[in-house]
C-alpha cells in the first residue's frame, strides 16, 4: 500500500513538475510534428496508399520514446543540478520506488506527442483517424507508456552513477528507434538486428498500438510490453543499487 | 545513551588531473573523527570551509560510505543499518537548491511527506503545523522558484521536520540568509531544541554556536581539534586580550610582520567591504598596540581592545595548530 501511494504521488509529482518545463514539452510538441511531417512525405513519395496513418502512429510512438529517453536519462542530471537527488537516495524508500513513478512520468509526457501527431496528420495532411480496436488501443497506448517508461528507467539506472550520462541518452534515441521498427517495419530491416528488437519494449509497444490501430493480433504485443516492463523493473532495481552504493562510495551524488 | 557516535570516521576522496596523463589524487577530506552528541543536545560543529564538516555530516546521514570507522545514530549503524537511520533523521542543508522550483512548497512538502510515510490522515495537518513553525503560511501556494533565500531554506527545514525525527541534522543552515532571516532560522533551530530534538549543527559562524550550542567541537583540516561547552572553549583563551585593527590596503608582508610580533598568539584578518580588519591575539596585560601598529602598512581606522569570545577560541586553535 505504501509503495502504491508512492508510486501514484511520485507519478503525479513528477509529472506536473514536467509539465511546467517550457523546454521538456515544447520539445515534446514540436519534434514528433517535424519527424512526422517527414515520415508524411517519405510515405507519400514512396505511393504506398493507407500508410500514413501507420507513419502518424509510428513518429507518435518515437515521440513518446524521446520523451522517455529525453526524461529519464536527464531526470537523474537534473535531480543532481537541483540538488534533490541526495534528498531522494536518502529518503526511506528503495531508490527503485521513487525512480519508477519518476520514469513514467516522464513517458506519459509523450502522450502530448502521440496526440499532436495524430492531430497534426488529421489536421494538415487529412489522414484519417479511424482505430480498428478501439478499445484494445485504449490499453496498448498506457501499456506503451509504462512500457517503454521502464526501459527509460534502465536507462537511468546507471546515470545515477555518471554525471555526464545523459549526453549518452542523446545517442541511443534513434538506433533504437529504428531496431525496434518505430518509423519502418522490423521487415525490412537486417535479420540479426531481430532478436535485438524482441528484448526492447519500444517494438511490443509500437507494435501493440499499430495493430490495435490497424488490425491484427495487439493482445501479445501489450502483454509482451508489460512482461518486459517487469523484467526491467527487476535489472533496475539490481542496478540502481549497485550504482548508489558506488555513488556513495565515489561521492557523485552532488555535485558539491 | 549517545544518540549519535562517531568513532575514527575516515572519509578519503579521489581526483583526477590531467589530460592525457591522469593522475589520481587522494584528498583525505575527514580523518579519523570521533565524537557523541546526547539526547536532547544541540551539538555544533564548527570549522572553516574544507574542514571536513559536510563530509562528516553526509557520512552520518548515510549518504557517503566511510572509508574507515563506525557511525550510529539511535544505535544503528549508518552503514548497515542505513533504511533504520534514514527514517529516524532529518536533515536540512544551507543553500537555496535541493527544491523543485517549479512547483509550489505545498508540492514540495507533500511529496516528501509521501516519501517518509507521513500517515495520509495527519499529512495535511503536520504540512499547516510545519509552515507555521517556518513562517510560511500564506505563501504554501506559490512556486518555490519566486522565494526568497531565507524563504527557500525555511522550506528546508519544515521538509527536514515532516516525519518528526528525533534526531535533525542541519548542515550550515543560516548560510548565505540576510541578517533578519537568520535571526528568524535560529529562533527555529532552538525551538528544535525545546521540542526536545537532539541536533548536530554545523556552521562558520560562531555567535550563532555560541547562542544555540550546548556542546560544539572545533573541526579543521579534518580532525577534530577541540571539543566542549562554549564555556569551555571560550576559556582556552580567557587569558587573552584581542586587539582590533580596522585597516585599509594591509598588504600579506604586514600580517606576517604581524604574526612575529614578540607576545603575539595569533592574528586574523576579516575582510570588510572596504577595510580589513586585523584580530590580533595576545596575553593579557601584555600591552603591544604601538608595536603592531608600527607593522601596519595601510591606513589605519578604528583600533580597540576587547575580551575574547568563542570566535577567538575558534581563531586561535584553527590557526594555531
Amino acid at each position: 500500500m505504501t509503495y502504491l501511494r508512492i508510486f501514484w504521488t511520485g507519478w503525479f509529482f513528477q509529472l506536473k513538475n514536467l509539465t511546467r518545463s517550457g523546454l521538456f514539452v515544447f520539445t515534446s510538441l514540436v519534434e514528433p510534428l517535424i519527424i512526422s511531417t517527414l515520415s508524411f512525405y517519405m510515405f507519400k513519395a514512396g505511393h504506398r496508399p493507407g500508410t500514413l496513418f501507420y507513419a502518424a502512429l509510428g513518429a507518435g510512438v518515437l515521440g513518446i520514446w524521446s520523451s522517455t529517453l529525453f526524461g529519464s536519462g536527464g531526470a537523474i542530471s537534473w535531480q543532481r543540478w537541483q540538488g534533490t537527488l541526495e534528498l531522494l537516495v536518502a529518503a526511506p524508500p528503495p531508490l527503485i520506488a521513487i525512480v519508477v513513478p519518476l520514469a513514467i512520468a516522464t513517458s506519459t509526457i509523450g502522450m502530448y506527442s502521440l496526440t499532436a501527431t495524430l492531430l497534426w496528420g488529421k489536421f494538415a495532411f487529412g489522414i484519417p483517424f479511424h482505430l480498428v480496436h478501439p478499445l484494445l488501443f485504449a490499453v496498448a497506448v498506457p501499456a506503451a507508456v509504462v512500457g517503454l517508461g521502464l526501459f527509460g528507467l534502465l536507462i537511468a539506472s546507471t546515470f545515477v552513477l555518471y554525471r555526464a550520462a545523459n549526453a549518452l541518452a542523446n545517442m541511443l534515441e534513434f538506433p533504437i528507434a529504428l531496431v525496434c521498427g518505430v518509423m519502418v517495419p522490423l521487415s525490412i530491416l537486417p535479420g540479426w538486428s531481430n532478436p535485438i528488437g524482441w528484448v526492447l519494449a519500444p517494438t511490443w509497444g509500437v507494435r501493440a498500438i499499430k495493430r490495435a490501430a490497424l488490425g491484427g493480433d495487439a493482445v501479445t504485443p501489450i502483454l509482451m510490453c508489460v512482461g518486459l516492463g517487469a523484467v526491467y523493473v527487476v535489472l533496475g532495481a539490481y542496478f540502481i543499487r549497485i550504482m548508489e552504493r558506488r555513488a556513495m562510495q565515489r561521492a557523485t551524488l552532488s555535485l558539491t | 545513551m549517545a544518540v549519535v557516535e562517531a568513532v575514527d570516521l575516515r572519509r578519503t576522496y579521489r581526483t583526477s588531473t590531467g589530460t592525457f596523463r591522469r593522475r589520481t589524487l587522494e584528498v583525505e577530506a575527514v580523518r579519523g573523527v570521533s565524537f557523541e552528541i546526547r539526547e536532547g543536545e544541540l551539538f555544533g560543529l564548527l570549522g572553516p570551509n574544507g574542514a571536513g564538516k559536510t563530509t562528516t555530516i553526509k557520512m552520518l546521514i548515510t549518504l557517503l560510505i566511510p572509508t574507515s570507522g563506525t557511525a550510529r545514530v539511535l544505535g544503528h549503524d549508518v552503514v548497515k543499518d542505513a533504511r533504520e537511520v534514514r527514517k529516524r533523521i532529518g536533515y536540512v542543508f544551507g543553500g537555496d537548491r535541493g527544491l523543485y522550483e517549479r512547483l509550489s512548497a505545498l508540492d514540495n512538502l507533500r511529496y516528501f511527506a509521501e516519501l517518509y510515510a507521513v500517515d495520509p490522515a495527519r499529512q495535511k495537518r503536520r504540512i499547516a503545523e510545519l509552515l507555521e513553525l517556518v513562517g510560511l503560511t500564506g505563501r504554501e501556494r506559490e512556486r518555490v522558484e519566486g522565494y526568497s533565500r531565507g524563504m527557500r531554506q525555511r522550506l528546508h527545514i519544515a521538509r527536514g521536520l515532516l516525519h518528526d525525527p528525533p534526531v535533525v541534522f542541519l548542515d550550515e543552515p543560516t548560510i548565505g540568509v540576510d541578517p533578519v532571516g537568520a535571526r528568524e532560522l535560529r529562533a527555529t533551530i532552538e525551538s528544535l531544541k525545546d521540542a526536545g530534538k537532539t541536533v548536530l549543527l554545523t556552521t562558520h559562524y560562531m555567535f550563532e554556536a555560541d547562542a544555540l550550542c550546548d556542546r560544539v567541537a572545533v573541526i579543521a583540516r579534518g580532525r577534530i581539534l577541540a571539543e566542549g561547552t562554549p564555556d569551555d572553549l571560550k576559556a582556552t583563551v580567557a587569558d587573552r586580550t584581542v586587539v582590533e585593527i580596522e585597516a585599509y590596503g594591509v598588504s600579506e608582508a604586514a600580517v606576517e610582520r604581524l604574526r612575529r610580533v614578540p607576545g603575539v598568539e595569533s592574528v586574523a584578518v576579516e575582510e570588510r567591504e572596504h577595510a580589513q580588519l586585523l584580530l590580533v591575539q595576545s596575553p593579557q596585560g601584555l600591552e603591544l598596540t604601538r608595536a603592531l601598529l608600527q607593522e601596519v602598512d595601510g591606513e589605519v581606522g578604528r583600533v580597540a581592545a576587547r575580551e575574547p569570545t568563542l570566535e577567538d577560541a575558534y581563531v586561535a586553535l584553527v590557526t594555531e595548530r
